[in-house]
């Protein structure tokens, strides 16, 4: 059966309460993890593992967090993603929002596309389909 | 001091469980300043005493081919005191394990009751920490794995 975008929604609040230690009110569809959160690196696999074991699926390494942008010279110059990185980001994470990150791509303020409503996306294409 | 938090294993199933064993004795220097007169089992050190416990369960599964460091400690909670006379048992289970960390969950008892639970994130060091020299080896040193290596003999035979 279909899950409703609600139901993903309470599922990832109380994975995110379990794995940050926050309040539920905190978590809300905007929040970002990093910053309003408090996630730090190992939390993201956290996240992950925990995530899998929810909904019953499988999170290949990199597909909601990816990785391996940052470090390669064609994707960032003088700390902004270039658009080839913008590219490849958003073909990568079709499940987060890049509206306001793409008028600045300044990679300082990349953790701000890991919203809950990320998670949520993402999480809606694995139990859809 | 040695820093090892466990006097032995009781299980060691690879890749799955395992049970280590801590005896508290007054012995021990550091109850003597936890507190004076009134004797405490630290938290930190069961915490520890389960990290050593999961953390050379998670080793094992990779044939100790990483060194795995505690990266977060996701629960601690216990019921009440450990004291000297009191022997808890750590039993970790492996919850999750991928290339780049791993994690447990963890039941304490208290001469044979439950007393707490330790959930524990481990990271393999060569993988997590970049730009950083680590020795070859500075967690699964012969002593720890020593402890181990009973079990996987008998497993071999």
């Amino acid at each position: 059966m279909a899950m409703s975008e609600q139901d993903v929604l309470e599922k990832v609040t109380e994975t995110l309460v379990e794995a940050l230690g926050v309040d539920d009110d905190e978590v809300t569809p905007e929040a970002t993890l990093t910053g309003d959160l408090g996630a730090e690196s190992i939390d993201f696999l956290d996240i992950v593992f925990r995530l899998e074991k929810t909904f019953d699926i499988k999170i290949p390494r990199g597909e909601l967090f990816p990785d391996n942008i940052l470090n390669n010279p064609e994707f960032v110059q003088n700390g902004k993603l270039t658009d080839a990185g913008l590219t490849q980001l958003k073909e990568r994470m079709p499940h987060a929002d890049f509206s306001e990150f793409e008028q600045d791509p300044d990679i300082n303020k990349m953790a701000e596309l890991f919203k809950v409503q990320t998670i949520v996306n993402y999480v809606m294409t694995k139990v859809n389909g | 001091m040695r820093w090892f938090w466990i006097d032995r294993f009781l299980e060691f199933e690879p890749g799955k469980r395992a049970v280590s064993v801590k005896n508290i004795s007054l012995a021990e220097e550091h109850l003597h300043d936890h507190w004076d007169g009134c004797p405490i089992m630290p938290a930190s050190l069961m915490i520890e005493g389960m990290a050593q416990t999961g953390g050379l369960l998670v080793g094992q599964a990779n044939n100790f081919e990483h060194d795995v460091v505690l990266a977060k400690i996701t629960k601690a909670e216990f019921n009440g005191l450990a004291i000297p006379g009191d022997q808890l048992t750590y039993e970790a289970v492996i919850e999750n394990i991928a290339p780049e960390a791993a994690s447990i969950r963890g039941v304490v008892r208290k001469n044979g009751e439950e007393f707490g639970h330790i959930d524990i994130m481990f990271s393999h060091a060569n993988n997590s920490i970049s730009g950083v020299e680590l020795p070859e080896r500075f967690v699964f040193t012969g002593s720890l794995h020593r402890m181990v290596e009973p079990f996987l003999e008998a497993k071999d035979a």
